[in-house]
């Protein structure tokens, strides 16, 4: 369920009813939602940014097993190649797709939103990979992805990268800032 | 790619080599819009319209099926050829002229053979789409040379005689001088810096390799020149009959290529391959280069920091047009290359320029603005240069782009009387 940014002027527009009231957080939240389904037409922006997905849940459990975990994170890394992310992330850095070691996730930056983007798709060229990865292999590709912005910890990297020696090892790189600033001055490195 | 409509058809091919499709040339009827002909670039013969016009000139392209025979078992169905670039049309012999892009995956040790009929120029009746000569320029191509550049359609003198030619300035880094009537090559002299291979063998029509250069799995292979990207990209050449000179707007980069095994899943790059780019010998990104086709040799070179990626323009009035990534529209002088005007626009140049009269009589030049593409992606898509094999390898030899323009997209018109 995704529900797009600015649309407050109709959540006030639905009086909130005694089950709403009574109830709790999530039936609350249903309610609300299908008040806003039913109260206007509704609204697409027409300048292609795609909009956030603002549900806010708590912490899958998975997160624990996933996270900080050398062998998911090694599996991850190695699926991340075989079923061709670099082909357009590249090791990171993006190329036909956005970066994914920069501090920008359209879709949300924690393991279940990226586990959600693998496994289902996103508008504009991001394929859909249910049917082709299992969940758990969706978790482990995520774990590495994660990996790539420095939201892993260094102990838990592959001391031996799967992408080409064109870049130092991420063990031996300088660690930078974990959320640039800036992701087109970021660490520079001096290789050619 | 921009249609062509040639001949009574609009002809319109199919991009997308790094994702593992099947590439083709169509030509659709310009009055109806139905379909009067497709062309497959791989396959049995009677999807590539081989019949019995097909006189090629070398014994490599002659054979049955050889878009099968060619490749390993089903490959040829995903192994690219797409037409994405310019398409020649001669209506005194009623023929086009195209390149076919590169096979997939980059990763050549999954497709031993010559991998046809991609990385090569096609000569095609218009009417009926068969094929009446096709020449490789890369058979087995080892480096993403897609062989989609310009032909530019000449009549002059090779070696005393006057001939029908065909010149093509190819990803490759040789300037191929082709008789369009039978698919010879009269002359193949490289424009740029090339250490891949030493050059083309007149007799076999075959490209002669570097054997160290060659890509192979498990290990990286340093300075390769040309790159992925060519010794020129799509952006094509200008002539003017005035000075006899090919204007080639082109690139000087050279690459780390590693190669690893590609798996074929519906909707993703199919590629098997990264690679890390930076400037050539001298240091300059882009060329400039003046050819002269005759003399087999360049009259002058215009050497550019940042990688040469719009087309250029020559007009009647002895200027060639073309524009920088950082944003300069220039006009040179076409006989000595001389820096005669130039305007900053507000992002880099990567479109072609065109001149013409307006409906109030003056002269004016266009140009498109807005940096992007494979070169310029890092600034267009705000990719990560720390990561230095992002858009495959181009963001690292282009780092220092966000720092000389911004992303845009702006019509500027210049009026030559002021």
């Amino acid at each position: 369920m995704r529900l797009p940014k600015g649309r407050t002027g109709c959540l006030s527009h639905p009086p909130l009813s005694p089950p709403c009231i009574q109830g709790g957080r999530l039936a609350c939240a249903l309610f609300l939602c299908l008040g806003l389904t039913a109260c206007d037409r509704e609204q697409r922006s027409l300048n292609g940014q795609p909009k956030a997905e603002t549900i806010a849940l708590a912490n899958d459990p998975r997160d624990l097993s996933y996270q900080e975990n050398s062998y998911q994170l090694s599996q991850g890394q190695r699926l991340y190649k075989w079923m061709n992310c670099s082909g357009c992330h590249a090791n990171g850095g993006g190329g036909m797709g956005p970066p994914l070691m920069d501090d920008e996730w359209r879709y949300g930056g924690r393991m279940e939103d990226i586990v959600r983007t693998i496994l289902h798709g996103r508008p504009n060229g991001m394929p859909r990979f249910e049917g082709k990865i299992t969940e758990q292999e969706a978790w482990q590709i995520a774990s590495y992805v994660r990996s790539l912005s420095a939201q892993q910890g260094q102990d838990v990297l592959s001391a031996r990268p799967d992408s080409m020696s064109a870049s130092e090892p991420p063990t031996l790189a300088e660690r930078g800032k974990v959320l640039p600033e800036n992701n087109l001055t970021g660490p520079k490195d001096e290789q050619n | 790619m921009a249609p062509l409509v040639a001949g009574g058809k609009v002809l319109v091919g199919n991009a997308g080599g790094e994702f593992g499709v099947r590439g083709w040339l169509a030509a659709l009827d310009a009055g109806s819009g139905r379909l009067a002909w497709k062309a497959y670039n791989t396959g049995p013969d009677k999807d590539v319209l081989i019949g019995q016009a097909f006189r090629p000139f070398y014994p490599m392209d002659r054979g049955k099926d050889l878009g099968i025979h060619s490749w390993p078992p089903e490959q040829w169905k995903i192994g690219g050829g797409t037409v994405w670039g310019w398409i020649s049309f001669d209506p005194a012999s009623n023929t086009i002229f195209y390149g076919t892009g590169n096979p997939g995956p980059w990763n050549h040790e999954q497709r031993p053979g010559d991998n046809k009929w991609t990385a090569g120029v096609f000569a095609r009746n218009v009417s009926t789409g068969e094929a009446k000569w096709f020449y490789q320029t890369s058979p087995h191509d080892l480096y993403d040379h897609d062989d989609i550049n310009e032909q530019i359609l000449l009549d002059m003198p090779v070696a005393g005689r006057m001939r029908l030619v065909l010149i093509r300035p190819g990803r490759n880094g040789y300037l191929y001088v082709l008789d369009r009537q039978t698919g010879q090559v009269l002359s193949a002299d490289p424009f740029g810096y090339i250490n891949s291979s030493r050059g083309v063998n007149l007799r076999s029509g075959r490209l002669i390799p570097v054997k160290e250069k060659e890509p192979q799995a498990g290990r990286v292979v340093r300075n390769i020149c040309p790159t992925a990207s060519g010794a020129k990209d799509w952006n094509p050449s200008a002539f003017s009959p005035r000075t006899g000179l090919i204007y080639i707007p082109h690139i000087n980069l050279c690459m780390d290529l590693g190669v690893l095994e590609a798996n074929y899943v519906v909707g993703t790059p199919y590629l098997g391959a990264e690679s890390k780019v930076y400037a050539g010998p001298g240091g300059y990104r882009g060329v400039l280069t003046a050819w002269d086709p005759v003399a087999r040799k360049p009259a002058w070179e215009v050497h550019e920091d940042l990688p040469l990626w719009s087309g250029a323009l020559a007009t009647a009035g002895d200027l060639v047009f073309y524009g920088t990534m950082d944003g300069w529209f220039k006009a040179v002088d076409a006989r000595s290359g001389k820096l005669r005007w130039r305007a900053k626009v507000d992002s880099g140049i990567i479109s072609q320029p065109v001149a013409y009269r307006g409906a109030d009589g003056r002269e004016y030049v266009a140009v498109i603005s807005g940096v992007g593409g494979w070169a310029g992606a890092l600034v267009s898509a705000q990719l990560d240069p720390r990561d230095n094999s992002a858009a495959l390898g181009f963001v690292n030899a282009v780092r220092d782009l966000p720092n000389k323009t911004k992303s845009g997209g702006r019509l500027f018109v210049f009026a030559l009387d002021g």
